[in-house]
């Protein structure tokens, strides 16, 4: 059975994928659809949904298309949230591996410095990492990986543990692997269900951090995304409520798509539930 | 004991258990119908999967979810106990049938006291006062034996030992004076000087109380010491029931009689050359002390596993560490294997002294001596085909991969798998045979010295058989040298050349397998020979 066809099995899953695939859709047919700048002032503002040919979801306070920046905004929220998410896992992983691993002095190194940044508060230190390197997407990319990592390590790190004195990892030291083989081929693998389900939870919460970081006003200025939208609706969300509900709503969607298709990733890779559906 | 023997206190009729759909079958029991009797144990004997223990869950009402009966009838006290509800069930568990289980370790609350516990038995029912209660825990803990019993009362479960916890669940058990007592499986868990005890005591309360018991076991050594009748199980249908000494000594059905044989016999280990040629292994003065590191308040306790431990192994010898848990015999064999670090001795291969290598030097020395692991499910990794699992030894020593896959379906087909084997999953093989898989894999190396821990203690009588069959033939075959560790003197037996009893980290004794069986020396290798369940009736089982 094809990895696709195993993955397929799951309908969650399936229906996961179709959700992030138009949200990706969104992202490129923007520019195509919406060639203004999403920033321009082109109706009066507070226009509710529906009331005028061209603005399907209104205008905002300033009388910048809706519409138009959610979909200029998708293209950003979904980098961030995958760019930071893959550069967390990068410092995460590693880490954790090699301090539940090796265990000892080696580990007790590594934890003392994850819990150095676990120590500051997570979006106070995303705060003052983007007002030192300039608001721009990969000073908010960057800080937003440099604050996720450490429950990937910590958590890559307690599967380690409970794995490396497994008898077939004993096995595979006894006929001579060496420590890099049995980390990647023999532990690596069994953890892969625990760490992709975080990670989707991770493009979650990094999507929801950006939002955060532009609703301070510390997101990148020359880009549109959907935090920067529900920021700036904020306080007026009692007389225009579409102003936050359908960037709200894009985010819930996004964070639901990825977290099936993680799940339905999981399914797939763990051959003994493929084989015994 | 016929006169008392005919009241009957549990009957089940016609009884057809199903399973969900999905499994491997499609009833769970089929069609089964026995008796237990006041005052009789009833042994229920079969291997894993025969459905032995599906009927006893029955009676308890404690059907797994989604199996349900289907047909038949379970008659205690004239109530039909398939039709009761969940309450009426509750009422009757623990008052009028009583059960122990496999694991006593699980089936004590840890955080809770001994005596409490007890005391909760009769609290369930509503029966007595607290002080009475407490009074009663007491008598019960002196009934089933527990040394000092006013402080076992007040004790946590991981305070007591495995025989003493089994004890506490015994008492507990039998609270409520029930009519039937169930034990599913109650010594499996234990060592043997200790399951000797257990069903000592076993025997014991049910002739004093005259209770009917049920006792579910795959061993028929267990069987000859304990039963008054058997019923033999297999694929959930009743294969042969009658009197114990009917059932063990003339077998009608073919099934009974290859379980019987399969058992390993203890009457007389058949004579063998003993080898003199240069050791392969020389063990001088072996050391090993597992420190616990000691908090605030707590001072480091110290467990001295391997105690000046020296024994030297032959080329073509197998040589069997036998002792009881914590006798240190696992240290021994996962220190030559090198997984542990001895503290100080020499071990000698071949004049090599593995013990002080390290680092990439020991990873360069590791394919001379390779490992059969105990546990056949736990051994392989779940994310690996089984073919990459045998290859992995020879390619991580340089072998090119294509070539390395190639050996492992040959050596596939030399362990019974077929070379079809290679690109499948371990799951999808059973106990036995992923066994067979995790020989393959020791042998891919072409090692100069085996080690073997526990490798058969995990599989049926049958299977196990058949595997320590295969070892005999592979050790003939390619002049294996074996270290065999394992618990089961009657296992060691059957494929030893010398045996090596061990105790607290120290060897006790040593040598011939005939010698230790015939003529032991030492006082804890009589006990541990007389342990051995069905000892007595080994001679009838065998002739």
């Amino acid at each position: 059975m094809s990895f696709f066809a195993r993955f397929a099995q799951n309908r969650g899953a399936l229906v996961g994928l179709i959700i992030l695939l138009m949200i990706i859709a969104m992202a490129i047919l923007a520019p195509l659809l919406f060639p203004e700048s999403p920033w321009r002032m082109v109706q009066r503002p507070f226009l509710p949904p529906l009331s005028q040919e061209g603005f399907p979801l209104g205008t905002d306070t300033m009388g910048r298309n809706v519409a138009a920046g959610l979909m200029h905004g998708a293209w950003v929220s979904l980098l961030i949230g995958l760019v930071s998410t893959s550069v967390a896992l990068l410092i995460g992983v590693p880490l954790g591996a090699i301090a539940g691993y090796y265990g000892g002095l080696i580990d007790d190194i590594l934890m003392r410095f994850t819990e150095f940044f676990q120590t500051i508060p997570n979006f106070a230190l995303a705060i003052v990492l983007v007002a030192i390197m300039q608001p721009s997407v990969t000073s908010i990319v960057l800080a937003i990986a440099l604050v996720s990592w450490p429950p990937v390590a910590r958590l890559v790190r307690a599967e380690f543990m409970s794995l490396r004195n497994r008898e077939y990892v004993e096995a595979a030291r006894l006929v001579g692997q060496t420590n890099t083989t049995i980390i990647l081929r023999q532990i690596l693998p069994n953890t892969l269900s625990p760490i992709i389900v975080l990670a989707s939870l991770m493009v979650a919460t990094a999507i929801l951090l950006e939002s955060s970081l532009s609703f301070l006003g510390l997101g990148d200025p020359n880009v549109m995304s959907w935090g920067y939208m529900i920021g700036a609706a904020r306080t007026v969300i009692r007389q225009a409520w579409w102003l936050s509900f359908f960037p709200g709503v894009a985010i819930l969607l996004t964070v639901l798509a990825l977290n099936l298709v993680g799940e339905g990733l999981d399914d797939a890779l763990n051959p003994k539930l493929s084989r015994e559906r | 004991m016929s006169d008392i023997a005919t009241e009957t206190v549990l009957s089940i009729r016609q009884l057809s258990v199903a399973l969900p759909k999905g499994a491997d079958r499609a009833l769970a029991v089929e069609n089964i119908s026995y008796d237990v009797n006041r005052g009789e144990i009833m042994c229920v004997v079969g291997e894993s999967g025969s459905g032995k223990s599906m009927a006893a869950n029955t009676v308890m009402g404690l059907l797994p979810k989604g199996v349900r009966p289907i047909q038949g009838e379970v008659i205690f006290e004239g109530q039909n106990l398939i039709t009761l509800t969940e309450k009426q069930h509750m009422a009757l568990r623990g008052l009028k049938i009583g059960m122990i289980f496999q694991e006593p370790m699980t089936a004590l609350n840890p955080l809770m006291r001994v005596g409490a516990q007890i005391a909760e038995v009769f609290e369930a029912h509503g029966k007595l006062t607290p002080k009475q209660r407490q009074a009663r825990a007491l008598e019960l803990l002196i009934e089933v034996g527990i040394p000092q019993p006013e402080k076992a009362i007040s004790a946590y479960p991981f305070e007591l030992s495995g025989g003493q916890r089994q004890r506490v669940v015994i008492a507990m058990a039998l609270a409520l004076e029930p009519v039937l007592l169930i034990a599913d499986e109650p010594t499996t868990a234990l060592d043997v000087t200790t399951q000797a005890q257990i069903l000592e005591l076993i025997r014991d309360l049910q002739r004093r109380r005259g209770m009917a018991v049920m006792f579910i076991t795959h061993d028929f050594g267990v069987v000859a010491e304990i039963a008054n009748r058997v019923c033999v199980m297999r694929h959930g249908q009743i294969v042969e029931i009658g009197e114990a000494s009917e059932v063990l000594d003339h077998p009608q059905n073919e099934y009974t009689q290859a379980l019987i044989a399969a058992i390993p016999s203890n009457a007389m280990p058949p004579h063998r050359e003993t080898n003199t040629t240069a050791p392969l292994l020389d063990i001088k003065r072996l050391n090993k002390v597992f420190r616990s590191r000691g908090g605030w308040f707590k001072p480091s306790r110290e467990v001295r596993a391997l105690d000046d431990v020296s024994l030297t192994l032959a080329r073509g010898e197998t040589v069997g560490i036998v002792g009881e848990s914590g006798s240190g015999k696992s240290t021994l064999g996962r220190c030559v294997v090198r997984l542990e670090h001895p503290d100080d001795g020499e071990l000698l291969l071949d004049g090599v002294n593995l013990s002080q290598l390290k680092g990439d030097a020991l990873r360069r020395e590791r394919h001379r001596v390779q490992m059969i692991f105990q546990d056949p499910y736990a051994s392989l990794n779940p994310r690996t085909r089984v073919g990459m699992a045998i290859a992995q030894g020879p390619i991580a020593n340089g072998t090119p991969k294509a070539q390395a896959l190639k050996q492992a379906g040959e050596l596939l087909d030399m362990v019974g798998l077929g070379a079809s084997a290679v690109e499948r999953y371990p799951h999808e093989f059973s106990g036995g045979q992923r066994q067979r898989i995790g020989i393959a894999r020791a042998l891919a190396l072409n090692p100069e010295l085996i080690v073997a821990d526990e490798a058969v203690s995990a599989l049926d009588v049958s299977i196990q058989a058949q595997v320590l069959e295969l070892l005999e033939e592979l050790k003939q075959r390619l002049s294996l040298s074996l270290l065999f560790i394992t618990h089961d003197l009657r296992v060691a037996a059957q494929i030893c050349d010398r045996i090596v009893v061990m105790q607290h980290g120290r060897i006790v004794e040593q040598g011939s397998a005939e010698q230790i069986f015939l003529h032991p020396r030492e006082a804890y290798t009589r006990s541990l020979l007389e342990a051995i369940p069905g000892r007595g009736a080994s001679v009838a089982v065998t002739a």
